[in-house]
C-alpha cells in the first residue's frame, strides 16, 4: 500500500496538488501564491514547478522549446530518454512535440471540428433526458455520479463505436492515470499493467479493422501520415488520449457546474428564465471551474522569471489558476453567467489547445439546457458530502442534490 | 471596422465564430477565419469587438476606419 503523503509545509516551496487542502479548495493558495511567489516549487515528484499567474502560465504554454509535453501528468514515474516512443509519445498527440505534433493534430482536427461536434448533439441530448429520468421522483439523488459522470463517458464510447456497457473500463483505467500519481513509480507501472486496456483495444481494433465502420476508431485505423498508416501504438494511445482528455474533464466541469448552480439561485433563476444568457454562462462555468492542469518537463537548462529551471524538471500549469488571476479577469472570483469579455484558458493555450473543446463545450451546454428545464430549483442535500477528485483534472466526484 | 483573423495565432478555440457567426466562420479543421473582406457590416460592431476580446490567443485584428 501506499503511505500517506506527508502534509505540505509551504505551498510556495513544497507544494503537492494531491494534498488534501489543494484537493478540497486550491484557489486561496493560488491567490496566496501570487502575491509572494508567482512560481512556486517542491522537491516532491522528483522536482517540480508552479507558475499560477495568466502570463506565467500563457508564457509556459507558448514556449515549446524549453519545455516539452513528453509527459503531461505529473507523477512520481518520470519518462526516460529511452522508454517512450519518440517523437510520438504514449498519448499522440497531447505527448508529443514539434514538428511531429502538427501533422498528429491535424489529422485529428476534422473529426472534432464544430460542425463535426453538433452531429452527436441529439444523442447527446436524449442521453441526458434519459439519465434525468431515471431520477424522476427521487427527492435526493447524487448529480455527479448519476447525472454528470455517464454524459461524457458515453459520447465518447460512443464517438469511438465501442459497446455502450464497456464505460466501466475505461472509468477505472482512467481513475489509474488521472488520480493515482501519488503512488510509487513501480506501482504505477504495474496498475498500468493490470488494465489490460491495450489488449481491451486492440480487441476493438480487430473488430473495425475486419468490419469498417463510421466511427472515430475507423477514422484512426484509415488516417494516413505522410502516406502512411498510423502504427498501431499511435492508434491506441490516441484511443487512450481521447478517453483521458475526454471523460473526466467534461464530467469535472458539468459537475462543478452543477455545484455551482446548487448554491446559487439567483444564477438558477437567471438561466431559466434566461436562456439566451447560457453561450456566456457556459464560457463563465469554464473559466471559473476550469477543471484541467497541464504538466511539461522542462527541457534544457534555462531561468525562467528568475527560477533556475533544469531539464528533466517537472512543470504544473494550472490553466484554473490562471483563469482566477486579478490581473486577467475583473472580479476574477465572481461567477458572471453573463461575463462579456472572457478569455480563459480553460481549453489551454497554443498548439496543445485541448482537441475536444468544441465537443466539451456542446455537452456542458446541453448538460446544463436539460438539467435546468427538468430541475430549475435545486439544492446540496448534504454540502459536507461534496468530495473532490486529486490531481490535474479537478472536479467533484459526489454532488448529492435534494429536488425539493 | 474590419476584422482579421491572425492565422499564425488562431488555434482554433471557436470562440469567434460562436460570438459573431456574420464575420467570421470556421474551416474543417476548426480555424477561424473572417467572412469576406473582414469588413463590419453597420451594427456589428460591438459583435466584432466582443469576438476580438474573448480570443485567448489574441488572435483578432481589428482596424477602426479613418
Amino acid at each position: 500500500m501506499t503511505e500517506p503523503r506527508r502534509p505540505v509545509a509551504d505551498f510556495a516551496t513544497d507544494f503537492d496538488h494531491t494534498d488534501p487542502q489543494w484537493v478540497s479548495d486550491p484557489f486561496p493558495i493560488w491567490d496566496d501564491l501570487r502575491t509572494r511567489c508567482p512560481v512556486a516549487h517542491t522537491d516532491r515528484y522528483g522536482g517540480a514547478w508552479l507558475p499560477v499567474t495568466h502570463d506565467g502560465v500563457a508564457a509556459v504554454a507558448y514556449d515549446t522549446e524549453h519545455f516539452t509535453s513528453r509527459s503531461v501528468i505529473m507523477s512520481e514515474l518520470r519518462p526516460g530518454d529511452d522508454d517512450l516512443p519518440a517523437p510520438i509519445g504514449v498519448a499522440p498527440p497531447i505527448t508529443s512535440d514539434p514538428p511531429f505534433h502538427a501533422d498528429a493534430r491535424r489529422m485529428l482536427l476534422p473529426a472534432f471540428g464544430p460542425k463535426k461536434v453538433a452531429a452527436y448533439e441529439p444523442f447527446t441530448r436524449k442521453l441526458c433526458r434519459e439519465l434525468l429520468d431515471a431520477t424522476a421522483g427521487r427527492p435526493e439523488f447524487d448529480a455527479a455520479v448519476e447525472y454528470a459522470q455517464h454524459i461524457p463517458l458515453r459520447v465518447i464510447v460512443k464517438m469511438l463505436g465501442f459497446p455502450a456497457e464497456d464505460g466501466d473500463i475505461f472509468r477505472r483505467f482512467i481513475h489509474t492515470v488521472i488520480e493515482d500519481v501519488g503512488v510509487s513509480a513501480e506501482e504505477r507501472e504495474a496498475e498500468f499493467e493490470a488494465s489490460e486496456i491495450d489488449e481491451y483495444l486492440d480487441g476493438r481494433i480487430a473488430e473495425h479493422l475486419a468490419e469498417p465502420r463510421d466511427d472515430l476508431t475507423t477514422f484512426l485505423l484509415e488516417a494516413e501520415l505522410d502516406g502512411q498508416r498510423l502504427h498501431p501504438d499511435h492508434v491506441r494511445g490516441t484511443m487512450i488520449l481521447l478517453m483521458i482528455a475526454g471523460i473526466d474533464t467534461t464530467w469535472s466541469a458539468i459537475g462543478a457546474s452543477l455545484w455551482h448552480l446548487a448554491q446559487h439561485p439567483e444564477d438558477r433563476r437567471r438561466l431559466a428564465t434566461e436562456p439566451e444568457l447560457m453561450t456566456t454562462a457556459v464560457e463563465e462555468m469554464l473559466r471559473a471551474y476550469a477543471p484541467v492542469t497541464m504538466a511539461r518537463l522542462v527541457a534544457e537548462d534555462f531561468e525562467f522569471e528568475g527560477c533556475p529551471f533544469r531539464e528533466g524538471d517537472w512543470l504544473l500549469l494550472p490553466f484554473p489558476a490562471a483563469n482566477r488571476d486579478p490581473g486577467a479577469f475583473a472580479d476574477a472570483d465572481d461567477v458572471i453567467l453573463d461575463r462579456a469579455v472572457n478569455r480563459h484558458a480553460a481549453f489551454g493555450l497554443g498548439i496543445h489547445r485541448c482537441l475536444g473543446s468544441n465537443l466539451a463545450r456542446m455537452e456542458l451546454r446541453i448538460a446544463l439546457e436539460e438539467w435546468i428545464a427538468r430541475y430549475p430549483d435545486f439544492e446540496l442535500s448534504d454540502p459536507g458530502a461534496v468530495t473532490w477528485s486529486a490531481g490535474q483534472v479537478r472536479g467533484p466526484r459526489t454532488v448529492p442534490v435534494r429536488i425539493p | 471596422m474590419r476584422v482579421h483573423v491572425d492565422q499564425e495565432r488562431c488555434q482554433g478555440h471557436n470562440r469567434c465564430h460562436a460570438i459573431a457567426p456574420d464575420l467570421f466562420d470556421v474551416d474543417d479543421l476548426g480555424f477561424a477565419h473572417e467572412l469576406g473582406d473582414g469588413a463590419v457590416p453597420v451594427g456589428l460592431e460591438e459583435q466584432a469587438r466582443l469576438a476580438a476580446a474573448n480570443c485567448p490567443e489574441f488572435a483578432i485584428e481589428i482596424t477602426e476606419d479613418a
